[in-house]
């Protein structure tokens, strides 16, 4: 609840600007902040960590799951940072807000919660070596400084999870190494993956524990003005094919002109950045999802791959009702390729 | 045949419309008194609640450090165990000449963040600029602006739904005001925890989880000593009240006797005549006690300013809004009047009911029992006082304070026939006229009748003498103990530490000797303890009041191989120089001397200033206190005006600071002056009542003495004289009495309210103007009666001995 309020807050300082400034005011011009450059080069287990000079960065993780029970489970684990100004500073000086959602979602449930912390009192933060990410009792570690094998957890009122994962593939950098367009007019962000991971554990719902096993699929993204000023939201697919393929796709709505672009990862882990305009994803259904319509199944096709598949929602009321609100839930994937995804949409107010 | 039944019984009150008047003015008295100081508690109370909620900690539990503060660290590690906590961090900081409360908090997590985002928002301004430098600073309009006068760097935000005397801000910008950025003063337990997380006591040992109901009140607990004062003084009001009330429905039923006697031979039955007087005194007693609600309003009203100043000047307990109707307090009021009427009228009620149903109305067989029920009575005073003294020997705490004042109080009225009769047998002794001899015999057989008033009038005085003898010595020491502590004689407050440090440089190249006065908030046991560091000066040596201490305490003191505590923590926590105290976790020193430190309801310790600095680094250094000979005084002053950007009002002489603590004193004792003055007022008047209630039996008496040839001149006169007598008699034995109440009052009562104990001193002139002021209540309450027997028409004293019984 003041969670809410403070990320509104948060929202109402981007929102300062005139002109339309898309989802979170994630369009708006960010002074004295830094700017991804094409010509960087991701270093690890450096990048694994902040990067405090960047107005915004997260760890996205998600993962679909299958319950002992044989159901389809998803989990969402996602840090957020945003700075309110550039740069670290000690203790409460510390201009960094971190904010972090977790769910869990069923064909029937969907269950989140939400934390915010102060950066620079130690209450949230990411290091490193040995890699960890953290929030209040919400943890992402790794034992040494890579991302291999990282234990996941978190809690709400009436759920948590404690999982296991391990990667049995290489990180993927999006775009020209890492380097990932989000608009026409030269937006862009730090991109890069790590969709590989194998999935073992625990959640514990309103109706008791479910033993696990499934995969997961790691996003690092940090930039300061990712979205330009008249994209409004964007639809986000991340799906892993039976056969070993996955593609993550990303369709940036706009007034004028949607942008699109994705990453094909074949099934040896080599990543091929998609042309703009290459991914289609196209609505075929709406569900009525807290007062909005919201697609829930979805035609989505990368006629270069020969992809033609419809994505449709596990649950169709996945509604993260955070501080900002998003839709974000598992995905099954059937037509030409079959598989499970996740599926984020954002800018449906 | 009821109505015809109540209709003659309520008929008495037509013929005597004065009696009625007495009884509902003692009722209304007794009422208005008692319901003015609880209409002023509820008040106060309801504003500390008011605070509590408005800082979004009412129904939220804390957690309180057991000593020390709680570091920023241990608040991240208790966060990451899974519990949600909100940080609150409080200190005073000085803008201009102007304390200000301050509490710092996470703006992203206290439970006041959407009413501050709502304000900060209604002003256009972003709630995340809060979160920023120079920050802003959030307070209600009333602090606000003087928030905004006193500084130009920190952006304020007005808003109700913050108490009056806060200053909020994101604790950015209060840990670097207060220059604490690694601790923290309490954690908020926000409500929807998370299941099955580590229990916090084995999480955070040493510290104190205060469960919500009790969190929100530690002002109320804090003034609690002076509600029950309050309340002590409303008593003693009302019991006084009814002293008047009891000796009128006594007389009314007297008078009745006869009417009664001819209701019961018509037939109306005895339980009917009984319930019919019931009912009438059920009413008379709520009309009474209507009217005095209106008039404990309006005294509430009136004296409630002076409450507001003593809260704010003792405790620094803000205290907001008029006076309203609170149901709690008007009902409180009515059932006190109901209840307290019938007490007063049980005896005369159950009199009532056994008079046998043709028994004349006869008079009291004066004397002859009066010796006996003045033994009774002394007996069970004596054994009232005893119980007091074994209640004060055998408890501890404030009500056990009061307890032993209110045994004290009722034994020695319970005892004041038997002394005041046993004197008038003295003075019998040694009367040689027969007038004298007559007129000493005469006051002594209207004693029974009087000794009520008498016991008022006492209690009156001796809780005049008392109060008046505690406030006295309290202002003297408190004046004595102003010239030792204020012994710099210039104090200057500057604007930065920056400034700070260049005035005390400037200073020093001046031949100028600049005590700097820097301090550090932490906790002990709970509760708040403020940590001063000292500079060492012949000054503390020669000057601080010490009350008790080691014979090398300021070397000791100086070297950082000890500390002073101030003398609330010692009686408090039983600490004695000797003894060893924990100032912060792993900060121990032994106590090295206790100091009077009075008008300071909290903790406090002194420390040689680099161990404070040591501990304690970043404290802010903004208060100085100047060592100047007395003709420099207003020379340095301009000269640092001069030299330095420091507004007048931030530079005070001794003898200005000196005036306003004393004026600050004074204010908090005007609503004690005020319902003392009340208070022997209702004595006076109970005084009066009595008389006037004695007066158709005296006509009897006095007939035969008349025919003996006294005129009714000298009757009069004689009237006045024996009210004189009594008064006088009372007044004597108020003043051993009084001083009693006085001792309690600066031994225990303020031990325990306050914790500190006062030397007492005797004010004799006091007591002379207080003795000519109840021989004055004596003259005016006899006056009446006084002036209706010189003007009686002698017929109708001759009527007695034609018509009598």
């Amino acid at each position: 609840m003041n969670a809410r309020i403070a990320l509104s807050a948060l929202i109402c300082v981007w929102a300062t600007s005139a002109l339309p400034q898309g989802y979170a005011g994630l369009g708006t011009v960010a002074e004295g902040f830094a700017f991804p450059q094409q010509e960087t080069r991701l270093e690890f287990p450096l990048d694994h960590g902040p990067h405090p000079d960047f107005r915004i960065e997260w760890w996205y993780l998600t993962a679909n799951l299958m319950g002992e029970d044989g159901a389809d489970y998803g989990i969402q684990w996602t840090l957020f940072r945003s700075a309110l100004a550039p740069g670290e500073a000690e203790s409460w000086q510390s201009p960094q807000i971190w904010m972090a959602h977790a769910a869990v979602t069923s064909e029937d449930q969907h269950l989140f919660a939400e934390r915010i912390a102060r950066g620079g009192v130690g209450q949230a933060g990411v290091q490193s070596m040995p890699f960890e990410a953290w929030i209040d009792n919400w943890v992402m570690r790794s034992s040494d400084e890579t991302i291999e094998k990282i234990s996941l957890s978190a809690d709400g009122r009436n759920f948590s999870y404690d999982l296991a994962l391990s990667a049995d593939g290489p990180l993927i950098l999006h775009g020209d190494h890492g380097y990932s367009v989000k608009s026409a007019s030269g937006q862009a962000s730090h991109y890069y993956s790590q969709p590989h991971y194998q999935v073992s554990g625990t959640i514990e719902l309103p109706d008791g524990p479910v033993k696990i096993t499934g995969h997961g699929w790691l996003d690092r993204e940090w930039s300061s003005q990712p979205l330009a000023e008249d994209q409004s939201g964007w639809d986000w697919f991340s799906l892993s094919f039976g056969n070993g393929e996955k593609l993550m796709g990303f369709v940036l709505r706009s007034e004028t002109r949607d942008f699109t672009s994705g990453t094909w990862i074949s099934a040896d882990g080599t990543a091929e950045p998609l042309t703009p305009g290459s991914f289609q994803a196209t609505p075929l259904k709406t569900s009525h999802v807290k007062g909005r319509e919201i697609p829930t199944r979805w035609q989505v096709s990368l006629p270069a791959k020969r992809v033609s598949v419809e994505v449709q929602a596990l649950n169709p009321q996945s509604w993260m009702g955070a501080s900002f609100s998003y839709w974000e839930g598992p995905v099954t994937v059937t037509g030409s390729h079959s598989g499970k995804g996740y599926l984020e949409m954002t800018g449906y107010e | 045949m009821t109505a015809a039944a109540f209709l003659a019984i309520l008929s008495h009150w037509r013929r005597h419309p004065l009696q009625l008047a007495t009884l509902i003015a003692g009722l209304a008295l007794a009422a208005g008194l008692w319901s003015a100081v609880q209409a002023i508690n509820a008040e106060a109370r309801a504003s500390y609640a008011r605070a509590a909620e408005q800082l979004g900690t009412a129904g939220v539990a804390r957690l309180i450090p057991e000593s020390g503060t709680i570091s920023v660290a241990r608040y991240a590690s208790l966060r990451r165990s899974g519990w949600q906590l909100a940080p609150v961090l409080e200190g005073v900081i000085r803008f201009e000449r102007q304390n200000f409360d301050i509490m710092g908090v996470d703006l992203l997590q206290h439970p006041l963040a959407p009413a501050l985002t709502k304000a900060a928002e209604a002003e256009a301004v972003s709630p995340l600029e809060a979160l920023l430098p120079p920050g802003r600073i959030f307070a209600h309009p009333e602090t606000a602006v003087h928030l905004a006068a006193s500084q130009n760097v920190h952006p304020v935000t007005e808003t109700e739904a913050l108490p009056p005397g806060v200053a909020l801000a994101d604790l950015s910008l209060a840990s670097r005001l207060l220059r604490r950025p690694d601790s923290l003063s309490y954690l908020l337990v926000l409500p929807d925890q998370a299941q099955g997380l580590k229990p916090l006591s084995d999480l955070a040992p040493g510290l104190t989880l205060v469960p919500a109901s009790t969190a929100a009140s530690e002002t109320a607990r804090l003034t609690d000593s002076f509600h029950l004062n309050l309340t002590a003084f409303g008593l003693l009001s009302f019991a006084v009240g009814l002293f008047i009330v009891q000796g009128t429905i006594a007389l009314s039923l007297e008078q009745r006797r006869g009417m009664i006697r001819t209701l019961r031979s018509l037939g109306v039955p005895m339980r009917l005549v009984s319930g019919l007087i019931a009912a009438e005194l059920a009413f008379l007693a709520l009309a009474a006690g209507i009217a005095g609600l209106a008039g404990g309003y309006l005294v509430a009203a009136v004296l409630l300013p002076g409450v507001n100043a003593t809260l704010a000047g003792l405790y620094g307990a803000p205290v907001d809004g008029s006076l309203s109707l609170r149901p709690g307090w008007v009902l409180s009021g009515l059932a006190m009047t109901l209840g307290g009427t019938f007490l007063a009228g049980a005896q005369s009620l159950f009199a009532l009911w056994r008079m046998p149903l043709l028994a004349a109305p006869a008079t009291h067989a004066r004397g002859q029992n009066a010796r006996r029920s003045h033994l009774a009575g002394a007996v069970c005073g004596v054994a009232s006082i005893a119980g007091g003294v074994l209640i004060l020997t055998m408890f501890q705490g404030l009500i056990s304070g009061f307890a032993f004042l209110g045994a004290l109080m009722l034994g020695a009225a319970l005892l004041l026939p038997l002394l005041i009769s046993t004197g008038l047998s003295l003075g019998a002794r040694l009367a040689k006229r027969p007038f004298a001899e007559w007129l000493w015999a005469d006051t002594r057989a209207q004693l029974p009748g009087m000794s009520l008033a008498l016991m008022a009038l006492l209690l009156a005085l001796a809780a005049n003498i008392g109060v008046g003898t505690m406030v006295s010595s309290f202002r003297l020491t408190f004046t004595g103990w102003l010239d030792q502590r204020l012994f710099a004689e210039v104090y200057v407050t500057t604007a930065s530490d920056v400034q700070g440090t260049e005035l005390a440089r400037w200073l020093d190249a001046q031949g100028i000797k600049a005590l700097s006065r820097r301090y550090h908030d932490t906790r002990f046991k709970g509760a708040p303890l403020r940590i001063y560091g000292f500079e060492d000066d012949t000054a503390y040596r020669s000057n601080w009041p010490l009350l008790d201490a080691l014979p090398d305490v300021w070397d000791q003191a100086v070297s950082g191989q000890a500390v002073l505590v101030n003398e609330q923590l010692a009686r408090r926590h039983g600490l004695a120089p000797g003894d060893r105290f924990e100032l912060e976790p792993g900060w121990q020193l032994p106590i090295a001397g206790v100091y009077s430190d009075y008008g300071n309801p909290h903790g406090q310790a002194m420390v040689s200033m680099p161990s404070l600095l040591e501990h304690a680094p970043d404290i802010p250094n903004r208060q100085f206190g100047l060592r100047v000979a007395s003709h420099d005084i207003s020379g340095l002053i301009n000269s640092i005006r001069e030299e330095f950007d420091i507004p007048r009002k931030n530079i005070t002489d001794q003898a200005t600071a000196k005036a306003r603590s004393l004026a600050v004193f004074d204010r908090t004792f005007v609503i004690t002056a005020a319902l003392n003055l009340l208070t022997l007022g209702v004595a006076g008047f109970a005084l009066l009542t009595s008389l006037l209630t004695l007066w158709n039996q005296r006509l009897p008496q006095l007939a035969p003495v008349w025919a003996m040839g006294l005129t009714r001149r000298q009757l009069a006169s004689a009237e006045i004289l024996r009210s004189l007598i009594l008064a006088a008699f009372t007044a004597v034995l108020a003043l051993p009495l009084g001083l009693v109440l006085a001792w309690a009052l600066l031994s225990v009562i303020n031990v325990e309210a306050f914790g500190w104990k006062l030397p007492m001193y005797l004010f004799p002139l006091d007591w002379l103007r207080l003795f000519l002021l109840a021989l004055l209540a004596a003259v005016i309450a006899a006056a009446l009666p006084a002036r209706r027997l010189s003007r009686i028409d002698p017929a109708e004293l001759l009527r007695v001995f034609t018509n009598e019984r």
